[in-house]
């Protein structure tokens, strides 16, 4: 599965990497990014869902086949 | 003309008011009455909260007609907040501040935070061995770390502190809260000022070297310390309260400290204090949940009760500190999430453990029942926390 952020309707809420630092970071301005696109294993996608679901701008997106 | 509303009162001081939970249980998205736009869509289901406040055709534009945090009174001077923008223009007002709100970047303010609160604590114990708690630890800490932030030298702290401690006291006088309000205001603006000449390492200075507009900076300096003060000093208030009435509670922290991140989630979660910022306009017809809500109708988007939904929250009215409540909607939901959030987390942590650490005899000393809550609102907390050492 690829992970994929729309930065122009990100609010640097940070949540991502508050929920999953190793999947999610943020620049100097807040913006998300996203350090690793493709989770490699079930409990690296539940980390990504989880980021995904607390997302508050939405911004976040999983798509494709799971691991 | 009726004056008839929704109660928003708390019976039960651990409980969301008591016609916010039957509402959810029978009747989960509903017109009640509502003071100022006749009746109002209350949403208390998680899910539509968060379908509400993450969906920006429901406007938080306040200077719109019908809105229900419309006060009637608007006079053109007042600036337009970022609490009141809905994207994109709220997205690029938000963008130019939030570099400063990093999880990173809040992370590393913990050693000066933790300095704050040792000294806070150390006052308090020197003051003899009882206190208001509210005003010897809730309010002080977030005071001084915003002082911080907005880089008020630390001569100033004292009357940066007296007149954000005078701004929220019920006891003062309308008009003395409103003149605090007003020195504070004025001294953001001289602050400002200060900086254009004499640039320092704060948040204010960063944002004039980035281009802010003075006028719209004071705004700013101003919305940041009224939206972290007296929230987070509530929050602090309560879950000392909470950790004093149950000590099995304070037991678990003393035992296993690893659990304070969780229990600081699961506390946000439970009490959910802040109400006020989550009142919309629909500016197109939406349907929620099987509801159709229409352009022009006034909405409010629950967090309280959508904090307690059995659906997502098992058991929702235990706390449990190994809950993993991440998903709570504390912070709101949505492009106006607090921008504060991982802020108030570190304060909360660092409090919470200094006071489990430092203060092992800490009791109340009034019964829990006769704490003056705030039971009205518009944000939970407590007036005064008696105790003793």
């Amino acid at each position: 599965m690829q992970i994929t952020a729309n930065r122009s309707t990100c609010i640097g809420s940070g949540q991502c990497v508050f929920t999953d630092p190793d999947t999610f970071d943020q620049d100097d301005d807040g913006l998300v990014m996203v350090l690793r696109p493709a989770p490699a294993s079930p409990d690296e996608l539940a980390a990504a869902k989880e980021a995904v679901h607390i997302c508050p701008s939405r911004s976040l997106a999983l798509s494709g086949e799971a691991p | 003309m009726t004056t008839a509303t929704f109660s928003m009162q708390r019976v039960d001081p651990y409980n969301p008011p008591a016609e916010h939970l039957r509402l959810q249980q029978e009747d989960s998205i509903s017109q009640v009455p509502w003071a100022n736009t006749g009746t109002i869509w209350a949403i208390t289901k998680h899910a539509d909260v968060r379908a509400v406040l993450g969906d920006a055709r429901f406007s938080s534009d306040r200077t719109l007609p019908g809105h229900p945090m419309n006060s009637g009174y608007v006079t053109g001077s007042d600036l337009k907040q970022l609490i009141a923008m809905d994207p994109p223009e709220h997205t690029q007002h938000r963008l130019r501040v939030m570099g400063e709100f990093t999880v990173k970047k809040i992370a590393a303010l913990r050693p000066r935070i933790e300095e704050i609160v040792e000294e806070t604590i150390d006052a308090m114990l020197a003051s003899g061995h009882e206190a208001d708690l509210v005003e010897a630890l809730s309010l002080p800490v977030p005071s001084m770390v915003i002082a911080d932030l907005l880089g008020v030298p630390y001569e100033d702290h004292g009357f940066f502190q007296e007149n954000s401690a005078t701004f929220v006291d019920i006891d003062t006088p309308m008009e003395g809260r409103v003149a605090a309000m007003g020195a504070l205001k004025a001294y953001v603006g001289e602050l400002v000022a200060s900086r254009v000449t004499s640039p320092g390492d704060d948040i204010l200075s960063r944002q004039l070297a980035a281009g802010a507009d003075p006028v719209e900076l004071t705004g700013l300096g101003f919305l940041l310390l009224i939206a972290g003060h007296e929230t987070t000093a509530n929050m602090i208030s309560l879950c000392v309260a909470t950790l004093l009435d149950r000590p099995e509670l304070l037991k678990q922290l003393r035992d296993d400290p690893s659990l304070m991140p969780g229990a600081v989630e699961e506390l946000l979660r439970y009490f959910t204090i802040a109400e006020v910022g989550h009142q919309r306009l629909a500016t197109a017809d939406i349907e929620i949940d099987g509801t159709l809500i229409r352009a022009g109708e006034a909405v409010y988007a629950f967090a309280n009760v959508a904090n307690r939904d059995p659906e997502v929250f098992p058991e929702p009215n235990t706390i449990d500190f190994t809950r993993g409540a991440r998903n709570h909607v504390a912070f709101g939901f949505g492009p106006h999430q607090c921008l504060g959030q991982n802020l108030a987390r570190l304060e909360l942590e660092i409090v919470l453990e200094a006071v489990v650490r430092r203060l092992p005899t800490l009791r109340l000393a009034v019964p829990f029942d006769e704490i003056p809550f705030k039971e009205h609102g518009p944000n939970y907390g407590v007036y005064k926390l008696p105790v003793a050492w």
